[in-house]
């Protein structure tokens, strides 16, 4: 069952540059939330900060709480790699492990973290990559390194991968901006199916792409330079892009800015 | 050097158009042949002589002369373009030229010495200043001490590069276990050699042995792996580290099952170029490991029964000082042989480093 995200009062800071300010919102389940803005206004640092992986950033924290149906991840009795098994990230370019075949690339989240190290993963490899649609290219081929795919199928390997674990929450990073149109039509047609079983949120700078893809949108922009991101706005797609509340929400939707 | 026929930004002269005068195809050999007839000839009249002379002579009159003609023909820019390419050829001959030598001479002299008895067999009862004899034990002592060493340091290295490029970061004791491996790296190995001298033999009150060598090399291979193997975990893109946490795998999974076989492929080339240069340090060993005509197997035998290890580098020492200056007399030519021996062996260790090298880099 896909679970909601409840963030309030989040604030990210690099060391001590403050990079994202006050943000609240829901994320509701079973939908594509978009979160779109103009480069540097941090929805990339709102995305990480969800499934803390910003930990990874030298110097990085967060104040503020994220509830994931109720539970705060942030909590210092939660270790970061249990959230990361609930919470999945796609990155934007395709990253396959190169060490390693297609069968092992989709089986990895489950081999190295399940203490027990059992064999035999070939039901949920089979499940994991008919979810991504894209068994029926590679079934004939689960031997071969992981980096010998296009790169929409690399795309389409990494979502099988994140999908593997079975999160509740999938977290999407611009996942078609290193892509091909047909490609992006492909992972764009999985994002709106992966909807019915989990929670997705997707950061995207094409807002073409939050309009056919998304349910919910959600604006962000940075004052100027040095100065923090904030949420604008938060609603339904539809009305977002047709009845925009917020003047700099509709500066950008219209293409004044961005 | 393909210089012939390459145009040149025009001199103002020729504003109009594209092209430019440029020095005609038989220039240059021309000259080429010209130059040491004309050396030929100075050293006729100054007295001068010398092949080394004679060559340095025409070398440097050929750049002189390509120089001006190029500068008459095709210009300025041209001109100096010239002159730094024959300057450059002229640094990579003074550069390969020492190796080459050192290459040749040893093939040389070894050749006269090496056959099949000379690599199987040692040089037990055989009196060193008679010809005879061979340097199997000394194969036999080099390699297994290089390999003890190697087997010592790989683990060791790897881990501490371990620390340095994934835990280390901008900590001030990464930083200090980095500025120490730099200063290890600069220790002269005669000095890893006193060390373990004093350490194991003086105050644990072993013996000189080849395990006592063996120490030694690996004290010098240590940092040659460390900063190896610390490149190449740096370059594992940090895009694969994100992907393995981002699915909820513990830090020490990501670098044992994803970091490490990434960089696996540069890190056996590292441990490898390590341990083919620590297979020809002398003096550590001369100071560690007593001399020995028979073949020993065990690293562990002391100085009396059995009996320690010889290596290839410590043979050609002795034997050097058996002929006391001899040049023609069998145990300096078995130094040559020697030394052709272990040449030889370095470069097998380099080429099966590349080897490997590629064979990982096509894999993955």
């Amino acid at each position: 069952m896909a679970k909601s995200l409840d963030i309030s009062g989040l604030d990210v800071y690099y060391g001590s540059f403050l990079a994202v300010q006050d943000v609240s919102m829901t994320i509701e389940p079973n939908a594509v939330t978009a979160l779109i803005g103009p480069s540097g206004c941090g929805k990339t640092t709102v995305l990480r900060a969800l499934n803390r992986m910003h930990e990874v950033t030298f110097g990085a924290r967060v104040e503020g709480k994220v509830l994931l149906e109720g539970e705060d991840i942030y909590a210092p009795t939660i270790p970061a790699v249990r959230v990361r098994r609930t919470i999945g990230m796609v990155s934007q370019k395709p990253n396959p492990f190169p060490t390693m075949s297609i069968y092992d690339n989709v089986a990895a989240g489950l081999r190295l973290t399940d203490r027990r190290n059992r064999s035999g993963w070939g039901d949920a490899v089979e499940r994991s990559l008919r979810r991504a649609n894209l068994w029926e290219e590679v079934k004939d081929r689960l031997a071969k390194p992981g980096t010998s795919l296009s790169g929409g199928q690399q795309q389409r390997l990494c979502i099988a991968r994140a999908i593997a674990v079975e999160p509740q929450v999938l977290l999407m990073d611009e996942p078609c901006s290193a892509l091909d149109p047909v490609s992006t039509l492909a992972i764009e047609q999985l994002i709106t199916d992966l909807k019915r079983r989990y929670t997705i949120v997707i950061v995207t700078h094409n807002m073409q792409q939050a309009a056919r893809v998304s349910d919910r949108t959600a604006f962000f922009t940075v004052a100027g330079n040095g100065h923090p991101g904030r949420l604008i706005e938060l609603a339904d797609t539809a009305q977002i892009f047709s009845q925009p509340t917020d003047k700099k929400t509709e500066d950008y939707i219209t293409g004044r800015f961005g | 050097m393909a210089l012939l026929g390459r145009p040149s930004r025009h001199p103002p002269a020729l504003a109009d158009g594209l092209t430019a005068r440029c020095l005609p195809r038989y220039a240059l050999p021309v000259t080429a042949a010209a130059v040491p007839v004309a050396v030929l000839g100075l050293f006729a009249v100054t007295g001068l002589q010398g092949v080394a002379g004679f060559v340095v002579v025409s070398a440097l009159l050929f750049a002189a002369a390509q120089t001006a003609l190029s500068y008459l023909v095709e210009g300025r820019r041209s001109a100096v373009d010239r002159l730094c390419t024959a300057l450059l050829c002229l640094a990579f001959a003074a550069a390969a030229l020492p190796l080459l030598l050192i290459v040749g001479y040893t093939v040389r002299q070894g050749l006269k010495v090496v056959d099949l008895q000379f690599l199987t067999h040692s040089m037990f009862r055989i009196n060193p200043e008679k010809v005879g004899g061979g340097v199997y034990h000394a194969i036999v002592g080099t390699l297994v001490q290089a390999l003890l060493a190697a087997a010592m340091a790989t683990p060791v290295g790897v881990l501490v590069a371990i620390y340095l490029a994934e835990y280390g970061g901008r900590r001030r004791f990464a930083r200090l276990v980095s500025f120490v491996v730099d200063v290890m790296a600069g220790v002269p190995s005669v000095v890893a050699g006193l060390f373990i001298f004093t350490a194991w033999i003086l105050v644990l009150g072993f013996q000189k042995s080849g395990f006592a060598g063996a120490m030694a090399l690996f004290v010098v291979m240590l940092p040659v792996v460390i900063r190896s193997a610390d490149e190449m975990l740096r370059l594992v893109p940090d895009e694969l580290r994100e992907a393995a946490y981002a699915l909820g795998i513990p830090r020490w999974r990501t670098i044992l099952q994803v970091v490490l076989p990434a960089a696996l492929g540069g890190i056996v080339t590292g441990v490898m170029l390590g341990v083919a240069r620590i297979a020809g340090e002398t003096a550590p060993l001369l100071l560690l490991v007593s001399l020995n005509q028979r073949i020993e197997f065990n690293p562990f035998a002391g100085q009396t029964d059995p009996r320690p290890q010889e290596t290839l580098p410590t043979l050609i020492f002795e034997q050097f000082g058996v002929a006391a200056g001899n040049a023609e007399s069998p145990p300096f030519q078995r130094a040559w042989g020697a030394a052709l021996v272990l040449i030889v062996l370095i470069g097998l260790l380099n080429l099966v480093a590349r080897f490997v090298a590629r064979f990982a880099r096509v894999r993955g």
